[in-house]
């Protein structure tokens, strides 16, 4: 809709300069130490932190908090269903076995279909980001150190990314792309759905992470360890990953904690919009989609997901705001 | 100035070329021929030739390109003999679906992303930019404190969410609102705002939380310049330098995001349209990709572009005029 999250950082970063002051102590610190300290001392990142560890978690034991919990995500509950499909009880279906209610119609179990959506939604945004980084963060480097015919091409590139409606596109690839390897009527694999979510996520969101990076690595370029290293004849390979790259970890670290939610919710609009995963596959675009038909009878059924998402982006996005302050403590926001 | 508006139009030529092609190949890269899902199931190879050729998607994809590209300035002819179809300039093809002319389709659905875009950027602007520059001038307030609250939420929060509540709450529960409709502005302004008020506050109040955020620090980076200690100097009154002076300086970043912003959602606001179930351009693109619509899914891919690339120009125009300090060459 606005701004991507990186471009935000990209602002912020190009204005505050390098890292601040070393604290002096007895006891010599290293930078990481020193970020450490200082996300353990600031509450919002504590409680960000752990809310997300709990996500994390919920998440990677899926299968065994379904298992405890004794209901599997595909199961329907159609005897706890009344005639016309909504579930029986207050706040739909809530109950010591349903937690969430269950969902009207197929009569599914809300929590433990959250409990995988969450799943779902880490795998492609991690993904997602991992490879949107490792792409920006390589094509930026090059583009910034080399800059001249190079630097204009990838500089193309992404200007002609950028002018691409991403939403549009998004939904005119997903399904033509499926449909070149599997027919209309076929059952995709949850796999191919899911990297072919992360492909185009990828082919769109480098371009943030590259910006970002060939501003820093351009300011780095003049510098004397630059030259230091020129002179003593380092290859192109190592003054690119161990001379630039290692001044720059702290941009890009936060650049990468504010791209993961940016894509769990353009996986979840994408869902919504009916495209990207199978309809078996729990996520919380599909869901909230379902439930638009149930908003006026079970508003439970949209508040249940509708609000875990909320929670998974805002943590993820005051976690990212606080790493930014506690790597670089200069910077005002 | 001038000089500059035509490299940017040639600039911006050349990336909608590309997008074009882009966008083009892909989806004749579709293996199943659009003129077997057209014709139905008891169509002999006789009956899908006479459609392909109708379609002109019997021809090599370099001069399907072309015969796309007549179409939009010159206008093009599809088959030929008892089947001729004449498609006036600009032609983008005819529906799959129902051989409505996706002009006319276009036509039809502009006007509702127009009016939810409209309605939505001039309240997300001022809720955003006065919420914003008040925050930054109480800065440390217990105002600027709850701001910054609220508006770190609802730059978390998601229209599919935020949207569904604000229909629960004010048509559902309460009755407050009518369910949303699109009446035309030109028939009943009364209707035509009643209607896309719920549209209208979902896109508005989500993005005037990123707009307030911007704008805040935006304005308190400004309010530290030199320039602003300058105007307090010479005994400017304090509204005078905060209006005149400092807004000025720091409105610039935040006009390019808002061009961009409304450029990108003129292509379609598609969730929202999906969840208040408006005729939109957004919706008239979800369900052509459903349906493999492809002449309608190009243009309303190209469109989007256009709208992307021409808000580019503009901002880049409107810099120079909002702030002195900007040269264009």
């Amino acid at each position: 809709m606005s701004l991507s999250p990186v471009e935000g950082v990209a602002l912020a970063e190009i204005e505050s300069t390098g890292e601040g002051p070393e604290q002096k102590g007895l006891v010599g610190r290293s930078p990481g130490q020193l970020v450490w300290n200082r996300l353990r001392r600031d509450r919002t990142a504590l409680v960000s932190g752990i809310v997300l560890v709990l996500l994390i978690l919920a998440a990677v034991a899926a299968p065994l908090i379904s298992r405890l919990y004794g209901t599997s995500p595909s199961q329907q509950f159609g005897d706890l269903l009344d005639a016309t499909g909504m579930p029986l009880g207050y706040v739909g279906g809530v109950s010591g076995d349903h937690w969430f209610g269950l969902e009207p119609g197929l009569g599914r179990d809300i929590f433990i279909r959250m409990i995988y959506g969450i799943r779902t939604s880490l795998l492609i945004a991690l993904g997602a980001a991992v490879v949107t980084t490792t792409i920006g963060v390589v094509l930026g480097i090059i583009a910034g150190y080399l800059g001249g015919v190079v630097d204009a091409v990838i500089g193309w590139f992404t200007d002609v990314a950028l002018a691409m409606p991403f939403l549009v596109f998004a939904l005119a690839v997903v399904p033509t792309f499926s449909l070149r390897f599997y027919g209309p009527r076929d059952a995709i694999p949850t796999w191919f759905a899911v990297t072919t979510l992360i492909v185009v996520f990828a082919a769109f969101g480098w371009t943030g992470t590259a910006r970002l990076v060939r501003g820093q690595v351009v300011s780095l370029r003049e510098r004397e360890f630059v030259e230091a290293a020129r002179a003593s004849g380092a290859g192109l390979w190592h003054m690119l990953f161990r001379q630039l790259l290692p001044n720059i970890w702290a941009p890009i670290l936060v650049a990468f904690s504010l791209a993961v939610p940016s894509y769990v919710t353009g996986e979840a609009a994408l869902s919504f919009l009916g495209v990207g995963l199978p309809e078996s596959v729990p996520s919380f675009g599909r869901m909230i989609y379902r439930s638009i038909d149930y908003l006026q009878t079970d508003p439970a059924y949209v508040f249940f997901p509708g609000i875990t998402i909320f929670a998974l982006v805002l943590a993820f996005n005051l976690f990212g705001d606080a790493l930014r302050d506690a790597l670089d403590p200069k910077s005002s926001r | 100035m001038f000089r500059f508006v035509v490299r940017r139009l040639l600039v911006a030529g050349v990336t909608l070329v590309v997008i074009s092609l882009v966008t083009f190949g892909l989806f004749f890269a579709v293996p199943s021929s659009p003129a077997k899902v057209m014709c139905g199931k008891n169509c002999t190879a006789a009956d899908i030739a006479q459609v392909e050729q109708r379609l002109g998607i019997d021809q090599p994809l370099p001069r399907q390109y072309a015969g796309f590209v007549k179409g939009i300035f010159v206008g093009r002819t599809y088959g030929s003999g008892d089947f001729r179809q004449d498609c006036p300039a600009p032609c983008l093809g005819y529906s799959f679906r129902n051989n409505q002319p996706v002009t006319e389709i276009i036509a039809q659905r502009l006007p509702v992303t127009f009016s939810i875009v409209f309605g939505g950027a001039v309240l997300w602007l001022v809720l955003g930019i006065s919420l914003g520059m008040v925050s930054a001038l109480r800065r440390g307030t217990v105002f600027d404190r709850t701001a910054i609250g609220i508006t770190l939420a609802g730059a978390s929060m998601q229209v599919y969410f935020f949207g569904l509540i604000l229909l629960y709450l004010l048509v559902y529960a309460t009755g407050l609102l009518p369910f949303p409709s699109y009446t035309p502005l030109t028939e009943n302004p009364g209707r035509w705002a009643v209607g896309l008020l719920l549209p209208w506050m979902t896109l508005g109040f989500l993005n005037s939380a990123l707009y307030a955020r911007l704008s805040r620090a935006q304005m308190l980076e400004t309010l530290s310049e030199d320039f602003v200690r300058t105007a307090r100097a010479k005994g400017l009154s304090a509204r005078q330098v905060h209006t005149r002076h400092a807004l000025r300086a720091a409105i610039t970043p935040i006009v390019t995001i808002a061009g961009l912003d409304i450029g990108t959602s003129l292509g379609g606001t598609f969730i929202t349209e999906t969840i208040f179930g408006l005729q939109g351009l957004g919706k008239a693109t979800v369900e052509a990709v459903q349906f493999l619509n492809l002449p309608v899914v190009m243009a309303t891919v190209l469109l989007a572009a256009v709208f992307i690339v021409v808000a580019n120009i503009v901002v880049d125009v409107l810099y120079a005029v909002i702030d002195p300090r900007v040269r264009l060459s």
